[in-house]
């Protein structure tokens, strides 16, 4: 049963480790390939030719990308422990701040660590508007998802990158102080097994960006 | 038990007359309340849109939910008659896939082509016809990306059936075209003949005026 679902993925990708978390929440069992993605596998390449990135499921032969949208096909098509909510309004609020987190926050984020000086200034601030808009979203409720973990939980763990990229960048957006309920929920996150299993290691996390920022520099010479 | 279902939109907006087109299809009363994005928004919509201050929103007895994509999915899950999106999931999972691709590639690309100066058009015009391409490649002979009829995916190509051509005829920029694109060209005409469709259009020479005012803004 196992090879009827692979995962192409890469160990410091956070749309590559939402695919992997929700499949350890809801247990099923996928074979997982690692992709380097300086030299794409043709595999890859023939399952996705459109974006040609990963995470990339395929299922039975069937190929699917795009995070979120994998995301959907996950709980649609195994209906145990399922992450999206059941009632519609909620489960567009769930997708309305999944959307917010990938065309917002992360383009935001994006920018901060790939600019200096002023640039960089307004990008933080920008940051954290965005960050405080979200972390409001958790006001009162244990998990993004309510009691447990659950689909935006799964989308927003991408923060835990913005920790690490903070540090290798020199500048942190997301602080203790400035946003403490987001700090306490990383905290609960880090003590689900699942979420355990998907966190990279920050020493070798922060080098990759390092490597990242300066072929991005030299690149731009 | 009288349900309040209403639309914040914008006459000219491919986005409002999306979710517009979702109500109509299946069949759902709803009060249109027309916004004035470019100069006057009103304090309803800011307060149900505070986060992208934006429109369409749609409001279910008191409810508000942005984004026409997130709109489109909560008004499938909410009213079932006449479905927008396929049973099976893999059908399910493309078609929202190719909604994404549409937004985040299509119309940012040929928005840029479309309002770039002849001088600068060619590069623009290519990566939109790139995306052309590869959106036609989605219809696979079908007569609408639903298959027999309108679904999710048509409606959120709606610019590319409607809009496009008409930025066309204002513009000179030939992208959408019989000769380049037969299925999806094949297709425009298909969506825009659908009675249901036509009914949740903008008229033609508004949207005309409307371009034409803006290249002239663009060109002072």
């Amino acid at each position: 049963m196992a090879e009827e679902v692979k995962l192409f993925g890469m160990w410091a990708s956070p749309f590559s480790r939402r695919v992997e978390l929700a499949l350890k929440l809801k247990g099923i069992p996928y074979e997982y390939i690692e992709e380097d993605l300086s030299n794409k596998s043709p595999s890859l390449l023939k399952y996705n030719p459109i974006h040609k990135k990963v995470p990339l499921l395929v299922h039975k032969e069937k190929p699917l990308a795009e995070s979120l949208v994998i995301l959907e096909y996950l709980d649609e098509t195994w209906k145990n422990n399922p992450i999206l909510p059941q009632d519609p309004y909620e489960r567009a609020m769930a997708r309305f701040w999944a959307k917010f987190i990938d065309e917002k926050l992360l383009p935001t984020a994006a920018k901060v660590s790939h600019s200096t000086g002023k640039e960089q200034e307004q990008g933080v601030e920008e940051v954290h508007q965005q960050l405080k808009i979200l972390e409001n979203e958790l006001k009162g409720k244990e998990f993004f998802a309510g009691q447990s973990i659950g689909y935006l939980d799964i989308v927003a763990h991408v923060l835990f990158w913005f920790y690490s990229a903070g540090e290798a960048s020199g500048v942190n957006a997301l602080t203790t102080e400035k946003f403490p309920i987001i700090y306490e929920w990383i905290e609960k996150l880090i003590k689900i097994d699942a979420v355990n299993e998907c966190r990279i290691p920050k020493e070798k996390h922060q080098d990759f960006i390092r490597l990242r920022r300066e072929s991005l520099k030299s690149a731009s010479k | 038990m009288a349900e309040e279902v209403k639309v914040f939109g914008a006459w000219g907006s491919p986005f409002s007359r999306r979710v517009e087109l979702a109500l109509q299809l299946k069949g759902v009363q709803y009060e249109y309340i027309e916004e004035d994005v470019h100069k006057n928004k009103s304090p309803l919509l800011l307060k149900y849109n505070p986060v992208h201050k934006k429109v369409p929103v749609l409001l279910h007895n008191g409810k508000p939910i942005a984004e026409s994509l997130v709109i489109l999915e909560y008004i499938e899950e909410t009213w079932k008659g006449n479905p927008i999106l396929p049973e099976d999931p893999y059908d399910r999972a493309m078609a929202r896939f190719w909604a994404k691709f549409i937004d985040e590639k299509c119309l940012p690309a040929i928005w840029k082509a479309g309002w770039s100066p002849e001088s600068e058009r060619e590069k623009p015009v290519e990566e939109a016809c790139e995306c052309l391409k590869t959106l036609e490649s989605a219809l696979g002979g079908k007569r609408f990306f639903g298959g027999d009829k309108v679904g999710m995916v048509d409606i959120a190509a709606n610019f590319i059936g409607y809009w496009l051509r008409l930025i066309q005829e204002v513009t000179g920029m030939e992208l959408l075209s019989a000769e380049k694109f037969p299925e999806l060209f094949k297709w425009t005409d298909e969506f825009v003949s659908c009675s249901v469709v036509k009914g949740s259009l903008p008229p033609r020479d508004k949207l005309l005026a409307f371009f034409k005012a803006r290249i002239a803004e663009t060109m002072d």
